[in-house]
């Protein structure tokens, strides 16, 4: 397998017109591009490595990042709703990110990329690697996770639309689609409250817990995800060079807080915190 | 380790800026946030947390906006901390509402112009949403939700939810962008403003922010919040928070009367919001918001990783609880196992009236 050229790719896109698209002849010619990341699941309680290099992330369950499903879940509503024409997962890391990719197609993504890489990458150079796949693919909107629950960076999303210079709809909970005005109105979670702004296509919109409720993959889905198509590419190939200004020099236990004490009634919590903690 | 730093600089020829990054004076620039004539507490902590890169820090801090309310908060500004040396001030209409394509763009027409080792910010929604855009525009890596500075490029921040902390070295080229977690860098004692050693207040040449960008493709639309007599949930004091076995919206409401009490801010569960108890600005947790009162009180709060993550640096945690076995009894200082629809009227009962 030498240099994939994107001619390639194209091949993979002309296939037939799936029932959505036949619905809605015209405007449904939008493509949605989802990224998604492997990480430890959430339930996980994880455990610092002894020689403080990272976290154990052997023999640990691995998972696709929530609010990366929650991305999907969105995508494949609106694709679902006629206003998109095709989802592509995309996911960058090691080998084993296959398996979070086919999650994605389970669920009903149309088909993935996968751009390998075994070593460490921060958010930079994925934002980097999504821009050259989005220059590639040409999707009309970009959905991601708000954060990913390892690193907890939040960036990914923000770094790769300035990149672009696509419009941001960060921590989103709600996204109606106008296709005919190009536009997306995009509910925020801020601070104060719910922000409300209207990007224009296409965008980069990064996803909040409260955007949807992720489908279950069934069975029969599962199955047909196996022969969906999971297109291989390195940094190289996009001509991204990986380098890092960030160096992680250790990684440990936060501190313990000290043992508490049960109490017996709420007069002796009230005089605990009086007396003895001083806070009210 | 130092041959490795030195292979790297030959091999991308970067050694004279990093040389510079690393040893050259420092100067910080703080993306600001104002509401109603006011700096926001979390840009005086990032005054604070730039304090903590070094000595001899030259400080400046970036305000943004239109009208009368911008030049309060520039007053504010100017005055209300010893270590700002500068206000810079963007005034234009493009600034009306803190929207992260024009702000971005603003962040590096002003480091192009004032080239600063480090620019920070809260790490709030309107930092978080920002600064991550205006790195990649510059780019370089930022640094999330930073609770420890080390020097000036040594910084320790929490991931997985709190359950581990990373330090990380910055080894790139100026500027070491941040957000910094508001509740590890507390306002020190605020002297009383002075007019007297006021910083200076300069406009902002905004003639090269260029219309070509994305500035223009996205429109505020409106923002509906809560208006509470109540504490900003971030800064409180006290926070008093419910869980899922509040059961009810209506029965959330003795939360509310518990905080109101204590004079503290309310707080909630994933579940509590999930299940329409309250709006999800309430949120404790990895997802929402992080919070170090001096006192919490959990009530009918099970203790997931997830919230853990919002409030295990509290200095007292409270927890009220049915279960015994409940994990929030793990860091509580002081746990009541018991039914909360019993504790919280006897609480409201017994608590002494608040000064």
């Amino acid at each position: 397998m030498g240099h994939l050229g994107w001619t390639d790719l194209w091949c993979v896109l002309i296939r037939p017109p799936n029932k959505a698209s036949r619905l809605c002849t015209e405007t449904a010619s939008m493509r949605i591009m989802v990224a998604i990341k492997r990480v430890i699941d959430y339930a996980v309680k994880i455990r610092v490595k002894p020689d403080k290099s990272g976290v154990e992330t052997s023999n640990v369950k691995m998972s696709m990042n929530p609010f990366c499903e929650i991305a999907l879940e969105e995508a494949l509503r609106i694709k679902e709703s006629g206003r998109a024409s095709e989802v592509v997962a995309v996911s960058v890391g090691p080998a084993q990110c296959v398996d979070t990719l086919r999650t994605g197609l389970a669920m009903g993504a149309d088909r993935a990329i996968h751009v390998e890489f075994p070593g460490t990458l921060y958010p930079l150079s994925i934002a980097k690697i999504l821009k050259a796949l989005v220059d590639a693919e040409k999707p009309g909107l970009l959905l991601l996770g708000k954060q990913a629950i390892d690193d907890d960076c939040n960036q990914t999303g923000q770094m790769i639309a300035g990149l672009l210079k696509w419009p941001q709809g960060t921590f989103a909970s709600k996204v109606v689609l106008d296709e005919e005005n190009k536009v997306a109105t995009v509910d925020r979670e801020v601070d104060g409250g719910l922000e409300t702004l209207c990007l224009d296509l296409p965008a980069v919109i990064t996803t909040d817990l409260r955007l949807n409720q992720p489908r279950y993959a069934s069975l029969p889905n599962i199955m047909k995800a196996k022969s969906k198509v999971i297109k291989k590419l390195t940094p190289q190939d996009l001509n991204i060079e990986i380098r890092s200004d960030l160096e992680v020099v250790q990684v440990t236990d936060p501190p313990k807080r000290k043992a508490g004490v049960i109490l017996s009634s709420v007069d002796e919590l009230i005089d605990k915190l009086k007396n003895e903690a001083r806070v009210l | 380790m130092a041959i490795r730093s030195l292979l790297g600089a030959f091999r991308k020829r970067s050694f004279v800026t990093r040389a510079v990054s690393c040893y050259r004076s420092l100067s910080t620039l703080i993306l600001a946030e104002h509401e109603r004539g006011v700096l926001k507490a979390s840009s005086l902590s990032a005054v604070e947390a730039a304090k903590c890169l070094g000595e001899n820090n030259s400080i400046s801090l970036l305000l943004a906006g239109t009208g009368p309310s911008l030049q309060e908060a520039a007053a504010h500004a100017a005055s209300c901390h010893p270590s700002i040396s500068q206000v810079l001030l963007a005034e234009s209409d493009k600034f009306a509402y803190p929207l992260a394509e024009a702000w971005a763009k603003l962040v590096h027409v002003v480091q192009q112009k004032g080239s600063y080792s480090h620019i920070i910010a809260g790490s709030g929604s309107f930092g978080k949403n920002i600064l991550p855009r205006a790195a990649a525009i510059l780019d370089v890596s930022p640094i999330t939700d930073v609770t420890e500075i080390n020097g000036s490029n040594l910084f320790v921040r929490p991931i997985y939810a709190g359950n581990a902390l990373s330090t990380v070295r910055y080894t790139g080229s100026a500027p070491c962008m941040l957000t910094i977690r508001s509740t590890s860098f507390p306002l020190g004692a605020t002297p009383a403003p002075s007019v007297s050693n006021a910083a200076s207040v300069d406009k902002v040449d905004l003639s090269t922010l260029s219309e070509d960008d994305a500035i223009g493709k996205s429109k505020y639309i409106s923002l509906s919040s809560q208006d509470t007599d109540r504490p900003d949930l971030g800064n409180a004091r006290i926070v008093v928070t419910g869980g899922r076995a509040l059961k009810s919206a209506e029965n959330f409401k003795l939360i509310e009367k518990l905080a109101e009490k204590l004079g503290a801010a309310v707080g909630a569960t994933r579940a509590a919001v999930d299940a329409g108890f309250v709006p999800n600005e309430l949120q404790v947790g990895q997802t929402g918001k992080i919070v170090a009162p001096e006192l919490y009180m959990a009530f009918g709060v099970s203790g997931a990783i997830q919230h853990i993550a919002g409030m295990r640096d509290s200095k007292v945690i409270v927890a009220v609880n049915k279960d015994a076995d409940a994990p929030i009894f793990q860091v509580a200082d002081y746990g009541l196992v018991g039914d909360l629809f019993e504790i919280i009227p006897e609480l409201l009962e017994k608590l002494p009236e608040k000064k």
